[in-house]
């Protein structure tokens, strides 16, 4: 049999039932006499609702119930809560106005839910939600970043004055202040990170069933982290014990951060399930989708580098304004902060950091954490400001990163941003991957491109990011509502096949494989013997969840703190059967040997033993072999890595491609090789989206312009070329794997890369920055434009 | 109700529908064909696709009642009856061609449909460009381009021609 345990490339063992049709997702799941809802969602920004006349939809054929948001009201429904609190600078609250379920009083972005409507079937549910009658009052709105601040802004909330929800700092102001006094030289760069929809292929989708007979509430819904649904739907929004709700996410379509939150439709299906004895399912339409799945990115900053004459780095002083849309999503508040602005040294060794942040209310859809979540609006500020700073002053850019990078030796590095890098070796990944793409070959291939009459640009990125979130006493002295540990469960069966149970959640990542790996590694086990449970309240134990790359970090080191305490016991038993010291039984390869003897019993021999106690140390140890545990991990993990892009620019069209990409990443140990190089495909590809394609509009009334997939330019196969990746690895240093987590690192690293290589390939324009999404039409304008002479430095 | 006949993974059925039901309503609904997804309502992402009469097509796109008397073969159809997979669900499998597997039913057809349209051989280029009409958030469409190259000559029984590689 073929090599299955950490470090091999073993095949999926998720396949099987994804190739046949047979996945098991939230909308394929249908439930006996279920309903179905459709919601009625305002089509106006900003508006007092004057009234709803449900009277007519109600009469239409099929409808069981319409509810409105005073409906909710009414019966005691809480608001949507959120789950970290950040201080101003003067160490007030942020504002945290109320998130209803359903909107009372006013709407505040267009997708702002305001009824709905249950009926026998789908279409007669959709028939009647057209038949409300509402009577607005429009307000004025906000609809961009910068617009919420203005003076005289409307306001989102009443009573949130200048819609600033937090004011907050991070850094050293006066260390800053006196760097930038002495510098030699500031570079300034103002930029945006541009907003963007997650869009997992899969829509959401929530049944809410209600069992009459024992009072048991379940939730069917496309989520990241059932318990975490669980505990916020069941104490804050519904006031449902936990012993009587059930929170299933089954087979989940891609999340990306998007099916993270506690979403309006999980509670108002769980909700109307209980009022009508009926299960009632809801499923997003895609423009749905576009219009109440949480966006992502939004910033505004302007990012100052202070610098010495020789280009050493000596200070970063970095404002943003961070878009919150109109309400706050989960963990929304903790995006532009600590996991933003922790990030902005880098991987530099730049001395002195100052970020301030300023989050804001806007008539928009709320803005959360989607893939990467903060660090790749580090990461693209900080590669972009290197590249600019090389432009300003002649520097040559790989030249300026290899001298400011912090070096191998450095480690453990405290970052005067208040994280402290464990491990890593940013030169190894560096040189690797410009020996990879080949960096000194490009004037000729530059050469050759030019005699074809395309423009070509080489760009790099050198990224680092946090990820394993997260220690649970660092993250509660931040404002975090909620441990960010997680729990697994192993239950070794009477033969030794074994079943675990984690709260870890796979939506595409392939835990049942990776995990089953690291499992049959550890116990010695064939992999097929191995079972991985996860996504149901009611069978594994409480979990915090799938994002921020912290399952095989937090979640694997769960299993192997599991497993520690399941090989204790076994060495007892083993001990016991063999007559000898339980000092003396070694645990090696599946079997518990004693030390310098022959004398050896196999794990399967051991789990019989357990479960048949006949001759069993009875007296002192309980029969059986199952152990729980929770591992709450001591730091975050720090992958890092580079990324070399380059492009190839149409100069009639002003259409860029990407002609090759490489990455050269350390995440640490690999436990399935196969299943990161997926992880990095998907995460640049998304980036790539992010630099080139992708952008979520919104126009001055408002309305959003690219509510759907012919608006808004999701990456398609030939946008995209074959990527090159490869490996340095560091191991973590304080989680029993060395694992530090693979699945953001692709948008991190990759946008920066992208636009760097488009700007050096405009580089006969003179061209300084460009926001993204560095579309066809900006770039065409720049070439029609001509080229220009160099401004005199 | 009006009524539609249709062969549906090799077996006949008669489905009551509404005038306005799409076929994959019909076969997710219906017929309790769950393989067959909806990721879009704009007839952009491809997750719907499946064969009719051996051609590709999005089950989204066209009434239930335009499917009477013709052939559809649906992502649960394409394994033998003892289980072994069609060798494009094997080299999805074997090049890591899914993540989370929503895109992927529709992925394969259109991929077999691909494969089986171009017995002269199938470049990158003409693989990624016959994949503009199925979306993919997961993979970034490396591995399924690799899955599909690999594909071809096991579906043709011989090597890809050396032009199209």
């Amino acid at each position: 049999m073929a090599f299955e345990g950490i470090g091999a490339s073993v095949r999926r063992t998720e396949d099987q039932r994804f190739l046949s049709g047979r996945g098991n997702y939230t909308d394929d799941i249908n439930r006996p006499g279920q309903l179905y809802a459709i919601i009625r969602r305002s089509d106006r920004p900003h508006a007092r609702i004057v009234s709803i006349d449900t009277k007519a939809a109600a009469e239409m054929p099929g409808v069981v119930a319409v509810y409105t948001g005073t409906d909710l009201q009414a019966d005691n429904v809480g608001g949507l809560p959120c789950g970290w609190l950040i201080k101003n600078k003067d160490g007030t609250p942020m504002a945290e106005p109320p998130h209803p379920v359903l909107a009372v009083g006013k709407v505040r972005h267009v997708g702002d839910p305001l009824a709905v409507v249950i009926a026998e079937t789908r279409q007669q549910a959709k028939d009647a939600a057209e038949k409300l009658a509402i009577e607005w009052q429009d307000l004025p709105s906000i609809s961009s970043t910068q617009d919420a601040i203005a003076p005289g802004a409307a306001l989102v909330h009443d009573d949130v004055e200048g819609n600033v929800c937090y004011d907050w700092h991070l850094g050293d102001k006066e260390a800053v202040d006196a760097a930038f006094a002495k510098a030699a030289r500031v570079v300034r760069l103002d930029l945006t990170n541009s907003r963007l929809i997650p869009n997992a292929m899969e829509p959401r989708a929530a049944i809410g069933d209600f069992d009459r007979a024992t009072g048991e509430h379940t939730l069917f819904t496309t989520s990241q982290n059932p318990h975490v649904i669980r505990l916020l739907m069941g104490a804050f929004v519904l006031h449902i014990p936990e012993s009587h709700l059930r929170v299933v996410a089954p087979d989940v379509g891609g999340g990306f951060g998007s099916k993270i939150y506690h979403y309006a439709e999980e509670a108002i299906v769980t909700w109307a399930a209980g009022k009508l004895g009926r299960p009632v399912k809801w499923t997003a339409e895609r423009t749905e989708s576009f219009i109440s799945d949480a966006h992502g990115r939004d910033h505004v900053t302007t990012a100052e580098m202070a610098i010495d004459k020789d280009g050493n780095y000596l200070a970063l002083r970095v404002k943003t304004l961070a878009n919150m849309g109109a309400y706050l999503s989960t963990f929304a508040t903790s995006i532009p902060t600590y996991l933003y602005a922790t990030l902005l040294a880098g991987v530099y060794k730049t001395p002195a950091i100052y970020a301030e942040v300023k989050a804001v209310f806007t008539n928009t859809v709320p803005v959360d954490a989607y893939r990467g979540a903060g660090r790749p609006e580090a990461a693209y500020l900080l590669e972009r400001l290197t590249d600019v700073i090389a432009h300003d002053t002649g520097l040559d850019r790989v030249a300026l990163r290899r001298q400011n990078l912090i070096p191998a030796n450095a480690f453990p590095y405290q970052t005067p941003v208040a994280l402290q890098y464990d491990s890593g070796n940013y030169q190894a990944t560096l040189e690797s991957a410009l020996k990879a793409a080949d960096w000194n070959g490009f004037p000729a291939r530059r050469a050759a491109a030019a005699a074809k009459g395309k423009l070509r640009g080489i760009g790099i990125s050198t990224y680092i990011e946090a990820c394993g979130i997260a220690p649970s006493a660092v993250a509660g002295a931040l404002g975090a509502r909620a441990g960010l540990y997680e729990a697994a469960n192993i239950r070794v069966h009477p033969t030794g096949s074994v079943s675990v149970f984690t709260g870890s959640h796979s939506h595409g990542q392939g835990h049942e494989t990776t995990f089953a790996q690291l499992v049959a590694d550890q116990l010695g086990i064939p992999f097929n013997q191995v079972e991985i449970v996860h996504g149901d309240t009611e069978k594994i134990p409480f979990g915090m969840g799938t994002y921020g790359s912290r399952s095989l970090a937090v979640g694997g080191s769960a299993m192997v703190k599991a497993m520690d305490k399941i090989i204790a016991k076994g060495k007892r038993i083993a001990a016991h059967l063999m007559e000898a010291s339980v000092a003396d039984i070694e645990f090696k390869n599946g079997s518990f040997s004693v030390a310098g003897t022959d004398k050896s019993k196999s794990f399967g021999e051991i789990a019989l033993t357990a479960y048949v106690p006949h001759n069993y140390p009875i007296d002192e140890l309980e029969p059986g072999l199952e152990e729980n545990a929770f591992y709450d991990p001591k730091n975050f993990t720090f992958p890092a890595g580079c990324m070399v892009a380059e492009v190839e620019i149409d100069r009639d069209t002003g259409v860029p491609s990407v002609v090759s990409f490489v990455a050269v990443d350390d995440v640490g140990r690999l436990i399935n090789p196969m299943i990161v190089e997926g992880q990095v495909h998907g995460g640049v590809a998304q980036g790539i989206g992010q630099a080139l394609l992708e952008s979520a509009t919104y126009d001055v009334s408002g309305q959003i312009v690219t509510g759907s997939f012919m608006d808004y330019t999701m990456p398609r196969s030939d946008n995209l070329p074959s990527f090159k990746t490869g490996n340095e690895v560091t191991l973590c240093t304080h989680n029993p794997l060395g694992v530090k987590g693979c699945g953001e690192l692709g948008t991190i690293g990759s946008p920066p890369a992208i636009v760097n290589a488009v700007i050096d390939a405009l580089s006969e324009y003179d061209v300084r920055h460009i926001d993204m999404p560095l579309s066809p039409q900006k770039i065409w304008s720049i070439v029609a434009a001509g080229p220009k002479r160099k401004a005199a430095e | 109700m009006p009524q539609v006949a249709l062969t549906v993974n090799g077996k006949k059925v008669t489905v009551d529908v509404e005038g306005r039901t799409l076929l994959v309503e019909l076969l997710r609904e219906k017929l309790g064909l769950t393989g067959t997804h909806v990721g879009c309502d704009t007839s952009q992402c491809g997750a719907c696709v499946i064969h009719l009469d051996g051609a590709s097509v999005k089950s989204c796109t066209m009434l239930a009642l335009q499917a009477a008397g013709r052939s559809v073969t649906t992502i649960e159809g394409l394994a033998k009856s003892d289980g072994t997979l069609h060798p494009m669900q094997e080299m999805f499998r074997e090049h890591h061609a899914l993540q989370c597997g929503f895109c992927t039913p529709g992925m394969v057809m259109s991929a077999i449909d691909l494969v089986q349209s171009h017995p002269e051989g199938l470049s990158e280029q003409q693989i990624r460009h016959g994949l503009e009409g199925n979306l993919c958030r997961c993979t970034g469409y490396h591995n399924i381009v690799k899955a599909i190259a690999a594909a071809w000559p096991l579906m043709h029984g011989k090597t890809m021609p050396a032009a199209a590689e």
